[in-house]
């Protein structure tokens, strides 16, 4: 019996020769994340446990992006203090001002986590790096406390539920709507303590900053990862990053599988996730007409530079409507300026767009970009739980960076084909 | 152990951003949190619960953001477990790790209304509703996952390796 790309990396990660689904594995981590938000308890946890040095200053990663520019003194101090555990333990992956970018755009794109990687995040959205062919799960402060620790953490070694993805998409249909009719189709739980594979001829073609997005959400569909096998198109993009080695695994053809769902991606038009639940999905051509005061383009599933170049080709020559805000946050530096360079950042000044900083803040209702009581927002974001930018009575709709650019212009959630 | 409290009983996937909204989340100090526990699934639960009292949850409690602030704020409310039907398995983890005792039991969740009261027996596996006979089963618990309690959550349970 064969092995699937996520037991061979965890076993790769062990001293045991074979692993199945279902057990519980001591493992070692290759690259540990932490923020401004879930950082402090883990350094707390790490003082208290009698800490002194981290197990390997190359192997962690401290990034200041959830409530960064600071946001208020408690935001500040709490930046203050991994500031000060970062540079006493001369962390080498350490980002705050002006080299800070959205987490999980950031460590792909600085090649800080490479394929055949066993990553773990104080994040839920870590599971992102499965794009690139490495196990990646989003945990908690102490796991991470724990990993700064001794460089190592328990898991469960997850089943894995195989996505078999085909069909050539239509335009305007992106990674994310890709995920969001998956989500839609197996629930926000459709996946949970399971890995989400995905393989077929649609995902062999899918460009990388379309995988990151998808497997992005995997944990909004409950998934421990979401995993994509290694191929020409992530060598492509690895080969210029990557300071160190790295390795591709993928399954074997016996390998086995909780469940295997075939999805036509031709048909698939593009997608909304309707409050409160990122499940709650419609194709765009039945959402109806829904009024917006914001349209948010941005965030760890969809503030790459491609998705900022779909969003300018649809403001090029037109305006946001007076009645939305729209914001544009490039993930990270390297991002930004490259949208100078190309033009976009005036092509989105010109659409009345304001540009953000890189931060996460807007996404989860941290600061800039807040929602009133009874607004609504179309967001390219991955979660629209009640209050999540903002008041309790405010609305989040989950889209692409295409139907978030048409619906600032037509100020409702609209498709570009409507422009 | 025994747990023995009054219910409050949500729905499926309450998740973390509903236990502890992220404009709290520029603190990690507990009683802060402990203030705000809930708030956006009932803004009264903090003010009207009592010490001991149980959290009970459908399918799926405790998903989204992986915030271990969320298992805090529920344990330093005073909270003395959480029933659900199932977890998410981030606040799983964290709540093995950092203490919170949680439980999964499906029929139960099915058979008790709101305010209700039941007694968790954890070494027995067993719930009980107060003025009824029957009782119900706990889903077990990992051997692993009884040595991390036993040890007092993760951070003890390393150190005494």
């Amino acid at each position: 019996m064969g092995n699937t790309i996520t037991e061979k990396i965890l076993t790769a990660h062990t001293k045991l020769k074979k692993i199945s689904a279902g057990q519980l594995i001591n493992a070692r981590v290759d690259i540990a994340l932490g923020n401004d938000v879930t950082a402090p308890i883990a350094i707390n946890e790490f003082i208290k446990a009698g800490g002194k040095k981290v197990f390997n200053k190359n192997k962690i990663a401290l990034v200041l992006d959830h409530f960064t520019p600071n946001k208020d003194i408690n935001s500040a101090q709490q930046c203050k203090a991994v500031r000060e555990f970062a540079l006493k333990q001369k962390i080498i992956h350490f980002y705050e001002g002006g080299n800070v970018g959205i987490e999980h755009a950031l460590l792909p794109e600085q090649g800080i986590v490479l394929p055949g990687d066993l990553v773990v995040g104080a994040d839920s959205h870590t599971c992102t790096y499965g794009a690139l062919g490495a196990f990646a799960t989003g945990v908690g402060s102490t796991d991470l406390a724990a990993v700064m620790l001794t460089g190592e953490l328990w898991f469960k070694v997850p089943e894995s539920i195989k996505f078999v993805i085909y069909g050539k998409l239509q335009k305007w249909v992106s990674g994310k709507d890709l995920i969001l009719h998956i989500i839609g189709r197996i629930g926000v739980d459709g996946a949970l303590y399971k890995a989400m594979e995905f393989t077929g001829e649609t995902i062999g073609k899918l460009p990388m900053a379309d995988r990151l997005s998808m497997a992005n959400m995997a944990i909004e569909a409950g998934a421990k990862n979401g995993i994509f096998a290694p191929d020409a198109i992530t060598r492509e993009y690895v080969k210029k990053r990557a300071k160190r080695d790295y390795k591709f695994y993928s399954s074997d053809a016996d390998a086995v599988y909780s469940d295997i769902i075939e999805i036509n991606a031709g048909v698939i038009e593009p997608q909304v996730a309707f409050p409160h639940l990122p499940s709650n999905v419609k194709p765009i051509n039945k959402a109806g007409k829904i009024k917006i005061d914001q349209s948010l383009i941005g965030s760890c599933t969809n503030g790459r530079i491609e998705d900022l170049r779909i969003a300018a080709q649809i403001l090029k020559k037109r305006k946001a409507a007076p009645t939305v805000r729209l914001i544009v946050i490039p993930a990270t530096p390297a991002i930004y300026k490259q949208a100078l360079k190309e033009g976009l950042i005036e092509v989105f000044m010109n659409a009345d767009a304001i540009i953000s900083p890189p931060s996460c803040g807007a996404c989860l209702g941290g600061h800039m970009g807040i929602l009133a009581e009874g607004e609504r927002a179309v967001a390219t974001t991955n979660r629209n739980f009640v209050g999540r930018m903002g008041h309790t009575k405010s609305e989040v709709y989950l889209a692409s960076p295409a139907v978030a650019a048409a619906s600032a212009v037509l100020g409702r959630i609209a498709s570009p084909e409507e422009l | 152990m025994i747990f023995r409290g009054k219910v409050w009983k949500f729905g499926d996937n309450v998740d973390t951003d509903a236990i502890i909204p992220a404009r709290y989340l520029t603190t990690s100090d507990p009683r802060e949190l402990a203030l705000h526990c809930m708030e956006d699934a009932d803004p009264n639960f903090v003010a009207r619960m009592k010490t001991g009292d149980i959290i009970l949850g459908g399918e799926n409690f405790g998903c989204g953001s992986s915030r271990e602030h969320a298992p805090i704020a529920i344990k330093a409310a005073g909270v003395s477990c959480v029933v659900a039907k199932s977890f998410a398995r981030i606040f799983y983890r964290n709540s093995f790790n950092m203490g919170l005792p949680i439980f999964e039991s499906v029929e139960l969740v099915d058979a008790i209304k709101d305010g209700e009261e039941i007694t968790v027996d954890s070494s027995r596996g067993t719930i009980a509703i107060a003025g009824s006979t029957k009782t119900f089963t706990i889903n077990p618990i990992p051997p692993f996952m009884e040595k991390l309690i036993a040890d007092g959550g993760l951070m003890k349970h390393i150190s005494r390796k």
